[in-house]
């Protein structure tokens, strides 16, 4: 058996056999209690302020950021997001309760298909679990409702987050995720910016095989309890 | 696996300084990172905090290794995916291979791994007759023009782009001639287009793992271009290769790691892709692969454990080592002969391929101390470099001339008085010598100083007489 070779091989390198019963169930309960380490301070803010820093970071990262003041705001954002870089109309659109409650016939013009994306979505419309302000962070875990092609293939991804849902450190997204959806869903994905690479000369370049932009809508509903 | 020219180190070296493409690669894109790196910290001001918890992370899962893997690999398969243990890169090369071969690939893509080029996973999947596909943009001119990466984090960081247009124009024959390659940005358009079908046919993606989460069972990458996310999400089959030291307890353990991964990498806050991966396709997904493996490799890091070199098990691959290093910045990456360059791969190289190949890396040093000074995890890469010296000297691997001149070198510094006679007496004598012109062009048994530059004359005296001297006259405290 390899795996037994290597974890021996391991605890003759550690000089000890298994460990001991007590240490491993300290281990375990390490493991339950995930504690944190130290935490920036640079997130520890009142909420809207923290809204202003994720703002300020999404920005930093070559993305942008449109607030609307609620879902009913939101055809119009994205139609014009849409016109001003000259984009196609055609979405794809993650089949999320949230998204399906928009009211996109305000909009006649936007035309939405629910489902993953293809090779040849030009725009998604993705779902964000929650916003980081630490480092302007979107969290998209995958789910039915959530594609995780939506990410990658177009080459534009819009985003729709709520700034109820948005936190200072990465720790506070994923104790929701953790509350929320009890285990990890297959992928989650942490995305800041639109893709880029500085492979070439060392001198950055966007849209390397991701999106080549990152536009975030944000829903400004009320602040979290 | 690569055939290492390590043991060449110094004639690698004289060629590579005089490449001029090199050189010019080199003074260009060296001082930015370094650049970007002081900016990313000065925005922290708790990065030096951070570096004593990064080091507290990984000494606590290295001290619990068994542990931490046997709890991560029973939650890869609670999660529906498969971990293949593997202690040799024989056996985790055949691992990969027979996963190809039962999903009937004829296409692999890949994501940029570190372990994957130390396995030579790519030549092993040729041989057997399924192409491998590298779509990190600096990976793939790499495999283009059939070179190893010469940076751990930046592989084309000895190309210009004169070489990249060379390199595209020579693969890609169906180019059009008057195909323009005037600016980065249609060099990245090219590569976007022709690997895009790439991702689309390939039947398995096999990426890295910068971390491996005991807790979930997840493995972690960090990419920019997104590469790597759409390797393992568009093939039906998902391979992650990892070494076992990428193994952390917990999310919020990963979570420190990465906070000072892409500052001390890229200079970034964060990088662009973080992704969580847990097991296979859940029965309602619209996408993702249908399996997921681990391909998990010891490959002689085990034997680092309980060694002076365990420390350097703590590496999480940010290159900050490299890109602050006077050698690296001299030399470049390919002088040193193997995957992993610069002062990491001066104290890695040795444990994983022995020091009788790899012994001239941990004498490329000028000991200057900066690569510690920036290690997000505190490796001592100086200290070990010197451990790997002393057991060079131990084996009697060194050369001859260098161990007698040691010896003689040995006896003076034993003999205090002796020491201070002799170098009194010689400061004295090239102080008199060079008297008139106030230096030396040559002088024998220096070449190797004189050959490069002039050696200034000493002003008759030794620091150690000045210094008593000070010392008695009250002006030194």
């Amino acid at each position: 058996m390899s795996k037994e070779a290597m974890l021996t091989a391991i605890r003759r390198g550690l000089r000890r056999g298994p460990l001991p019963q007590d240490q491993a169930t300290m281990l375990r309960g390490r493991l339950a209690a995930h504690p944190r380490h130290l935490i920036p301070a640079r997130s520890r803010l009142p909420h809207p302020e923290q809204v202003t820093l994720f703002v300020a970071n999404v920005e930093k990262e070559f993305g942008s950021v449109a607030r609307v003041p609620g879902l009913d705001a939101v055809p119009e954002a994205v139609a014009t997001y849409l016109a001003a870089q000259n984009l196609p109309t055609d979405i794809v659109m993650a089949p999320h309760p949230d998204l399906q409650a928009i009211p996109w016939a305000t909009r006649p013009l936007l035309h939405l298909r629910e489902g993953r994306a293809e090779a040849t979505d030009m725009v998604s419309l993705q779902h964000a679990f929650a916003g980081i302000a630490e480092t302007g962070t979107l969290m998209l875990p995958s789910a039915p409702q959530r594609p995780t092609t939506l990410n990658l293939l177009a080459d534009t991804e819009i985003v729709l987050l709520r700034a109820s849902r948005l936190v200072g450190a990465y720790e506070e997204a994923w104790d929701l995720l953790r509350a929320e959806l009890g285990g990890m869903p297959r992928n989650v994905m942490l995305v800041t910016g639109p893709s880029r690479s500085a492979d070439i000369e060392q001198t950055l370049e966007l849209g390397a095989h991701g999106p080549r932009r990152l536009h975030v809508v944000l829903v400004e509903d009320a602040a979290p309890q | 696996m690569h055939i290492a020219t390590s043991s060449a180190f110094k004639e690698n070296a004289h060629r590579a300084i005089a490449d001029a493409g090199l050189q010019k690669a080199l003074a260009r894109s060296g001082p930015s990172f370094i650049a970007r790196r002081t900016a990313a910290v000065a925005g922290l001001p708790e990065f030096e905090q951070l570096r004593d918890t990064a080091r507290d992370i990984k000494n606590h899962t290295l001290a619990n290794l068994d542990f931490y893997l046997e709890t991560w690999a029973t939650n890869v398969e609670r999660a529906g995916g498969k971990v293949h243990w593997c202690s040799t890169a024989d056996e985790a090369r055949d691992a990969v291979l027979s996963i190809c071969r039962t999903a009937n690939a004829r296409t692999v893509t890949k994501g940029k791994s570190m372990i994957s080029e130390e396995l030579g996973i790519n030549d092993h999947l040729e041989r057997h007759g399924i192409t491998p596909i590298e779509t990190d943009l600096g990976e793939y001119i790499i495999q283009l023009r059939h070179e190893l990466p010469s940076h751990i984090i930046a592989p084309a960081f000895h190309l210009n782009k004169e070489d990249w247009e060379y390199s595209f124009r020579k693969s890609h024959t169906d180019l059009p001639p008057d195909r323009v390659f005037r600016e980065r940005r249609d060099i990245l358009t090219e590569a976007r287009t022709r690997l895009r079908e790439k991702f689309l046919a390939a039947d398995v993606g096999i990426t890295g793992a910068n971390f491996l989460i005991a807790e979930t069972g997840s493995s972690v990458i960090v990419t920019n271009e997104g590469n790597g996310d759409l390797t393992q999400t568009l093939p039906r089959v998902h391979i992650a290769l990892a070494s076992i030291e990428k193994i952390v307890p917990t999310i919020e353990d990963c979570m420190s790691l990465l906070r000072v991964l892409a500052r001390s990498a890229t200079g970034q806050d964060f990088s662009v892709y973080t992704t969580f991966s847990t097991g296979a396709r859940r029965p309602d997904d619209l996408d993702g692969p249908d399996e997921y493996h681990v391909v998990l490799v010891d490959n002689g890091r085990s034997a680092m454990l309980g060694t002076e070199f365990q420390e350097m098990l703590r590496c999480i691959r940010c290159a900050a080592c490299m890109n602050h290093c006077p050698v690296y910045g001299t030399v470049g990456g390919h002088a040193y002969g193997w995957v992993y360059p610069g002062p990491m791969g001066a104290v890695l190289t040795p444990s994983l391929i022995g020091v009788q190949q790899a012994g001239h890396l941990p004498n490329a040093s000028t000991f200057c101390g900066k690569c510690e000074s920036v290690c997000p995890v505190k490796i001592p890469l100086p200290k070990l470099m010197r451990h790997w010296r002393e057991r060079e000297f131990e084996r009697h691997l060194t050369p001859h001339a260098v161990r007698t001149n040691l010896a003689l070198w040995g006896y003076f510094a034993r003999r205090p008085a002796l020491y201070r006679l002799a170098t009194r007496a010689a400061a004295w004598t090239l102080g008199l010598l060079g008297r008139k012109q106030g230096r030396f062009h040559k002088l024998p048994f220096a070449s190797g100083w004189t050959g490069g530059r002039d050696l200034p004359a000493p002003e008759g005296d030794t620091f150690f007489a000045r210094y008593a001297r000070e010392q008695r006259a009250g002006r030194l405290r």
